[in-house]
């Protein structure tokens, strides 16, 4: 039987469909490549027995022949969104041991359309971060690290007891170990979404993107990942951030699968206040394959200086591969781009600061004891939240405080209207946006700690999707000169989702990226 | 503006956060390094601006005032630190 971790979700869906094999057989095998990828961090919780009940509830439905447009599909979920009655703690220490007594809706909407979920995935805390590296469960590493695979025979190693337990079991089982020699990080802040959906862990994983959370470490891993327009999935029972900018999406190895997914994952939800009652349409249908006339617009403002070479011709690439397809490039400019990331800073803490002031210490989480109760208040946060959440409140906190807010917090939002308007105009002249994802390929855990703002331009080419409310994919295009992945990023018009996913795939298909990494679930 | 370690022990404490000391210091460099970052904004011509509210243009929906969600005490105390007869519980506030 081929190797089922391999399959795309759509595939498996088919496979399902055939009765090839059944949900339980396809959890199964994520289930022992979950456990096979744990060197990679990836995972805060695994749910294997929940996994097991979900997968045998969607043959039951498949046998009835009530199957959804999801059924049976393993998934893993990002530890942002909260899940009933399993551990969601935003990968903060505040948060450990906290258990939701109730369901986010975009995990309502996968399960109610089949999904099958294998854990929780690990993140930069409260989704602060670039590189997986600010979670309070350790870095997650990135499965493209560099290693090696050493293989041990284990009847030769087994003694006494151990040796005829192995003979008992007929052939000795090859052992194999992989060691990274270097460890890189799989970008943030949904990392574990991204390594786990590389190393073919899972078929496909929810992210959550602020600033270019789930673009940039798709981006780092070689997969797909899509934010979709603001209000498009609901944000009820995620933990919040940043709550002007952050958006659920789907991460996924393929264009096509994004597109189902998000489906499943969209609907309007009277819970979230910002989200946009509209009709959910059938994504997969707009990919027709067919970009004629398509115009993609090149802003010329994200031609970067101290640009890798190598980005700026993957960026040509692209374009050409595009116009080849019949669509037509066409110059543009976003003259506002280089204000976007420092708007950015202002905004989200500013946000962060407000929805964060909830931990503390009574409601849910840790509680660490003080002499008052303002002193446990001050003790919780000061253990609770780690160095970057803690500057990021900080900064919240006085940019948003008399006598300042003038001065940073409205002329931010100011500037961020600026933003949305270069986008307005320069959607009257095209109807896509082709663009780097990220201004490098992934590096590694440890480099660009130093400076915080050096970490933050990780995210300037997606920063501005999330300002202005738009949406925006990653696809796996090419790799590097060190063999790590590049990605484009493509931003759409407001709710036009489905433009955005034909070009989308429209470039996978040209591109033809199937390198795999190193590190394979399936294959230790 | 820049900010000195009064400003961060102020701003600590206005966000509920102990701060030790001797890591104000520290603190103020980073966050005067981010602040001088971000005032770049002030060259951008912003003249008649109205800031953003919302991407997307749209008004607050009104439902019915009704109880949708109730008689969940149980659940809503089950993930507290501290609780006693059907209540949070904090350290004293009055004496």
């Amino acid at each position: 039987m081929t190797d089922l971790t391999r399959l795309s979700a759509a595939e498996a869906l088919d496979g399902l469909a055939r009765k090839d094999y059944s949900a339980v057989e396809l959890t199964e095998v994520h289930i022992r490549a979950v456990e096979a990828a744990r060197p990679l961090n990836a995972f805060v919780v695994e749910t294997p027995e929940l996994a097991l009940e979900q997968a045998r509830a969607s043959d039951a439905r498949r046998a009835r022949g009530e199957a959804g447009p999801f059924d049976g599909i393993p998934i893993g979920v990002k530890d942002l969104f909260c899940t009933k009655g399993v551990q969601s703690t935003a990968s903060s220490r505040i948060l450990e041991g906290f258990v939701p007594p109730y369901e986010s809706t975009v995990t309502a909407n996968l399960f109610r359309d089949g999904a099958v979920m294998l854990g929780k995935l690990n993140m930069d805390e409260f989704a602060m971060g670039s590189a997986n590296i600010t979670s309070h469960f350790g870095p997650v590493v990135n499965p493209w690290s560099p290693g090696t695979l050493a293989q041990h025979d284990e009847a030769f190693a087994a003694e006494g007891a151990a040796a005829e337990l192995v003979a008992g079991m007929g052939q000795p089982r090859p052992r194999q170990e992989w060691t990274f020699t270097r460890k890189l990080v799989p970008g943030g802040s949904s990392g574990g979404s991204a390594a786990a959906v590389a190393a073919r862990c899972v078929m496909a994983a929810t992210g959550t993107d602020t600033g270019g959370s789930i673009r940039q470490p798709a981006g780092f891993v070689g997969i797909v990942g899509l934010k979709p327009t603001y209000g498009r999935c609901s944000r009820w029972g995620i933990v919040a951030f940043a709550s002007s900018l952050d958006q659920a999406g789907p991460m996924t190895r393929t264009v096509r699968d994004a597109a189902v997914m998000l489906r499943s994952m969209a609907g309007f939800d009277p819970k979230d206040s910002t989200s946009v009652d509209m009709p959910v349409p059938d994504f997969a249908a707009a990919l027709t394959g067919d970009i004629r006339g398509l115009r993609v617009g090149i802003p010329r403002e994200y031609r970067m200086d101290g640009m890798p070479a190598e980005i700026d011709r993957l960026w040509e690439k692209g374009v050409e591969m595009l116009r080849r397809q019949g669509a037509e490039p066409v110059d543009i400019s976003l003259p506002h781009t280089k204000y976007a990331l420092p708007t950015y800073y202002i905004v989200a803490p500013a946000e962060a600061s407000s929805n964060l002031a909830r931990y503390d210490g009574v409601r849910y989480g840790q509680r660490i004891d003080g002499t008052s109760l303002k002193d446990m208040y001050e003790n919780t946060r000061a253990a609770g939240f780690g160095a970057e959440v803690r500057r990021r409140i900080l900064i919240g906190t006085y940019v948003l405080s008399a006598g300042y807010y003038d001065a940073y917090y409205l002329k931010a939002q100011k500037v961020r209207s600026r933003i949305k308007q270069d986008f307005d105009e320069a959607f009257k002249r095209c109807d896509v946006i082709l663009t780097p994802t990220a201004p490098s390929a992934a590096f590694g855990i440890g480099e660009n700690t130093d400076d915080p703002i050096q970490m933050y331009l990780n995210d300037v080419f997606t920063v501005t999707v999330n300002l202005a409310g738009l949406p925006g994919i990653s696809v796996p295009v090419g790799l590097s000169a060190d063999r790590l992945p590049l990605g484009l990023q493509l931003i759409g018009r407001p709710f036009d989702e489905e433009t955005l996913l034909r070009a989308a795939e429209a470039l996978e298909r040209a591109a033809g990226f199937e390198a795999l990494p190193p590190f394979m679930a399936g294959a230790v | 503006m820049s900010i000195d370690k009064a400003t961060v022990a102020k701003i600590a404490h206005l966000a509920r956060i102990k701060v030790p000391e001797d890591e104000q210091e520290r603190l103020a460099g980073e966050l005067n390094q981010i602040l001088h970052w971000v005032e770049q904004l002030a060259e951008v011509d912003t003249e008649g601006v109205e800031p953003m509210t919302s991407v997307a243009a749209q008004t607050l929906r009104q439902r019915e005032d009704v109880v949708t969600e109730g008689d969940i005490r149980d659940q809503v105390l089950a993930n507290a630190p501290d609780r006693a007869a059907g209540f949070f519980a904090v350290p004293k506030v009055v004496e």
